[in-house]
C-alpha cells in the first residue's frame, strides 16, 4: 500500500491532529488511557520490514488447520500456503490492491470517519493485511488461518495490519485469526479486520491472541452484516499487557444475526479490555454476546458493551452477558451495559455477574473424593468452557482449550 | 463402625448440634427423624466435612478420626453424602465428573485409574440401577436437572463410588411416588454387609421403602429416643411433640 492514497492517508493523519488520542472521557477508552499505553510503549518505531523477511518456524505454535493460511511478520505478509481454492481469493492486501486498486481500497473503507486515533493511525500507516474473498455460493470447508506474528528483535516496533474479508451472497467460511509473537521488548499491534457479509452469507471468526506480556495489542473486528446473514465470532485474549479487542458490528440488513463470544484470563498485572458495539439499524436481527473473564493476580479486566437499535429496528431481539470469575482480591474488572434503544418492539436483555468459585460446588466436588485443588481447577475450566465449546472446528477448539488450560494451570499451580 | 461421641457443633455462634451420641453397625441402615431445626442436615454436613462448623467431640469411623480428615480424604475412607440440595455445576459433564471422583478416591487408595472400558460398563449398570436415559451422560451435571433427576444422580454417584458408610440427607424431599420408588429401589439395591448408612428424613414415607433397623429421634441437637423400625409408625400417629416430650 505504499502508494496508496496519499491523501486519505494525509487526512487521517491530520485527523489525529484535530482530534488528538482517545482520553477517559471517551465512552470506549473510559478504564484505558494513551498514557497507559506510552508508559508501556517507550519510543515505539513504525517499522517497516519488507516483504522477503523470513517466515518464522510456528510448527506446534498454531493448530494446523490444514487449510489455506496467510502469515504475516509485523504486518507484513511473508508467507501464503494452499490458497488456491476455486471461488475463493486468499492473499496481501498489498497484492490484492495491485490488481484492482479502486475496488480494494474500497473494501478497505479507508475513507471511513475514524473511530478514534489508532484507527485513524491504522488508516495513515497501514502497509498490509489479509485479503480474503469469497464468491457467491462458496463454501469453503477448511479454515482460511490468518496468522500475524509480531517480532521484536529489532527493538520497539508499532505495526498496522488492516485486513478485509468480504463474504459474497450466500458463501459460507470459517476465518481464524491468530496473533502471537517473539519479543521481550515492547512492541504495539494496531491491527484491524473488516468483514463484509453479504446476504445469507455465514462465516465463523475466531482470533486468538497470545503474545508475549510485553506487547500492546489493539485489534478491532469492523462487520457489516446484509440481510440474514450470519456472523460467529469468538475472542480468546490470553496474553498482552495492554490487549484490547474491540467488536463493532452494523446490522444493516434485515434478519442478520451476531454472536459475539469472549474469553480473557488476565494475570498478573495484564490489562484485557473488550470493548463491543453492536449497532440494530436494519428491522428483525438477532444479536448474542457473551463474554467471561478469569482475572487473577493485579490484573484488570473491562467489558463495556454498547447496543444500539436505531428507528428501524423494530423486532430487533438483543442479549448480552458478561460474567466474570476474580481469582485474587486485587484483581478488577469493570463492566459496563450500554443500551440505546430508539425502536419500539425490541428485546434487549443483559446480565453480568463478578464473583468467585461457588463454595457449595467446590465441595460438592469435594464430598466426592476430588482433592480441593484439582476441584478448583475443574470449576475454572469449566466456567472456560462454557466459551471454548462454541468453537465448531475440533481441532482449533482442542488448541484453544490447550491455550486456555495452560493459562489456569500456571495459576494453580503459583495459587 | 461409625461411632459418635458427645458431639457438639456450632455455625455462626448458634449451637446446632448439643451432644448427640450415635454407634452405627457395619451393614445396618439406621434412620434418623427429627422435626425441622432439630440438626438433621447439621449431622450429615458435619459427618462429610463442609466447611463453616465449629465442631467439638468425637466421630470415629472404623477406627479413624472423622474429623481430622479432609471432606475428598473422608470420601477415600469410604463416606458418602447424598445430598439434600444436589449442587449444578454447568460446564462439567456428568460422566466426566464421576470418572474423576472415582479415580481420585481410587489414587487415595493406592490404586490405579480404572479403565475406560470397565468404568462405562460400570456407569451403564448404575445408570441402569436409577432408571436414567444414557443422553444425561453427558449433560453437566445436575444442571437443569428434576428435583427427581437430581436425587437420582446422586444414588447414581452413589453405586459408581460403593461408599461404605453412605449418608442420605433428606433424600426423599421434594420426589413424586415415582421417583421415590425408583431412589428407594437402588438404595436398597446398595444395601449389603459391608456398607451402612445412615438415612436422615422428616418423614416416615420414605422408611416404607428403604426399611430401617432401627430409628433415632433428633431433637435440639440431640438423640431423644432410639428405637426399631415400628418407633416411624408410632411417630406418624402421635407427630414429634409427643415423642420429644415424653422421655427418652
Amino acid at each position: 500500500m505504499t502508494a496508496v492514497v496519499t491523501d486519505v492517508r494525509a487526512a487521517a493523519l491530520e485527523w489525529v491532529e484535530r482530534n488528538g488520542f482517545p482520553t477517559r472521557k471517551h465512552e470506549d477508552w473510559r478504564y484505558l488511557t494513551v498514557s497507559d499505553i506510552a508508559q508501556a510503549v517507550p519510543g515505539a518505531a513504525i517499522v517497516a520490514a519488507g516483504p522477503g523477511q523470513p517466515a518464522p518456524s510456528l510448527d506446534g505454535r498454531v493448530p494446523d488447520l490444514g487449510g489455506p493460511r496467510l502469515v504475516f511478520v509485523n504486518g507484513h505478509l511473508v508467507e501464503s500456503s494452499n490458497v488456491d481454492i476455486p471461488g475463493v481469493v486468499v492473499t496481501g492486501v498489498a497484492a490484492a490492491l495491485e490488481s484492482d486498486r479502486v475496488r480494494v481500497e474500497s473494501l478497505l473503507a479507508l475513507d471511513a470517519e475514524p473511530l478514534d486515533a489508532f484507527a485513524a493511525l491504522n488508516v495513515a500507516l497501514a502497509v498490509d493485511g489479509a485479503f480474503v474473498e469469497l464468491a457467491a455460493g462458496t463454501i469453503v470447508e477448511a479454515p482460511i488461518h490468518l496468522v500475524f506474528v509480531t517480532d521484536g528483535a529489532d527493538g520497539p516496533l508499532l505495526a498496522n495490519p488492516r485486513s478485509v474479508v468480504v463474504a459474497g451472497a450466500g458463501s459460507r467460511a470459517t476465518i481464524v485469526e491468530t496473533h502471537l509473537g517473539d519479543t521481550s521488548t515492547t512492541t504495539t499491534n494496531n491491527t484491524v479486520l473488516r468483514m463484509v457479509l453479504a446476504e445469507g452469507a455465514t462465516v465463523e471468526h475466531v482470533v486468538t491472541q497470545s503474545l508475549p506480556e510485553s506487547a500492546v495489542h489493539l485489534s478491532v473486528l469492523d462487520a457489516e452484516l446484509d440481510a440474514a446473514s450470519r456472523l460467529t465470532s469468538s475472542a480468546f485474549t490470553v496474553g498482552g499487557t495492554i490487549a484490547r479487542h474491540e467488536a463493532r458490528v452494523r446490522l444493516v440488513g434485515a434478519e442478520a444475526g451476531v454472536v459475539l463470544n469472549g474469553l480473557y484470563v488476565p494475570h498478573e498485572r495484564q490489562y484485557h479490555d473488550h470493548p463491543v458495539t453492536i449497532d440494530h439499524v436494519a428491522p428483525r436481527c438477532s444479536s448474542r454476546q457473551t463474554y467471561h473473564g478469569i482475572l487473577d493476580d493485579r490484573a484488570h479486566g473491562v467489558f463495556n458493551g454498547r447496543i444500539v437499535v436505531r428507528h428501524d429496528g423494530i423486532g430487533t431481539d438483543a442479549a448480552q452477558s458478561n460474567k466474570n470469575l476474580i481469582l485474587s482480591d486485587r484483581a478488577e474488572i469493570d463492566t459496563r451495559p450500554r443500551l440505546e434503544i430508539f425502536a419500539d418492539d425490541v428485546k434487549c436483555a443483559h446480565g453480568a455477574t463478578v464473583g468467585q468459585l461457588d463454595e457449595n460446588a467446590v465441595f460438592y466436588l469435594r464430598s466426592r473424593g476430588i482433592p480441593e485443588a484439582v476441584a478448583r481447577g475443574v470449576l475454572t475450566n469449566a466456567f472456560a468452557a462454557e466459551i471454548v465449546e462454541h468453537v465448531e472446528n475440533d481441532t482449533l477448539r482442542a488448541w484453544v482449550e490447550q491455550l486456555v488450560a495452560d493459562r489456569l494451570l500456571d495459576a494453580e499451580s503459583r495459587a | 463402625m461409625l461411632k459418635i461421641e458427645n458431639l457438639h457443633a456450632t455455625i455462626g455462634g448458634t449451637k446446632i448440634l448439643k451432644g448427640l451420641d450415635l454407634e452405627l453397625p457395619p451393614g445396618e441402615v439406621h434412620a434418623i427423624m427429627g422435626p425441622n431445626g432439630s440438626g438433621k442436615s447439621t449431622l450429615a454436613n458435619v459427618l462429610s466435612g463442609r466447611p463453616g462448623y465449629e465442631i467439638t467431640g468425637t466421630v470415629t469411623y472404623n477406627g479413624v478420626d472423622l474429623l481430622e480428615q479432609s471432606p475428598e480424604e473422608r470420601a477415600a475412607s469410604g463416606v458418602f453424602l447424598a445430598f439434600q440440595y444436589p449442587v449444578e455445576i454447568p460446564g462439567v459433564g456428568n460422566l466426566y465428573f464421576l470418572r474423576t471422583a472415582v479415580n481420585s478416591i481410587r489414587r487415595a487408595r493406592g490404586l490405579d485409574e480404572i479403565g475406560v472400558t470397565d468404568f462405562l460398563a460400570k456407569a451403564d449398570a448404575a445408570m441402569e440401577l436409577v432408571e436414567m436415559d444414557r443422553s444425561m451422560r453427558n449433560r453437566s451435571v445436575n444442571a437443569g436437572f428434576s428435583g427427581g433427576e437430581k436425587k437420582r444422580n446422586e444414588i447414581l454417584q452413589m453405586a459408581m463410588l460403593e461408599p461404605t458408610l453412605a449418608v442420605l440427607d433428606e433424600t426423599d424431599s421434594g420426589l413424586d411416588i415415582d421417583a421415590l420408588r425408583i431412589v428407594a429401589g437402588g438404595v436398597n439395591a446398595l444395601r449389603g454387609p459391608d456398607r451402612s448408612m445412615l438415612v436422615i428424613t422428616h418423614y416416615q414415607r420414605l422408611l416404607d421403602y428403604i426399611v430401617p433397623d432401627r430409628i433415632h429421634v433428633l431433637d435440639a441437637g440431640r438423640i431423644v429416643r432410639s428405637g426399631g423400625k415400628e418407633l416411624a409408625l408410632e411417630l406418624e400417629q402421635s407427630g414429634y411433640a409427643d415423642i420429644v416430650g415424653a422421655p427418652a
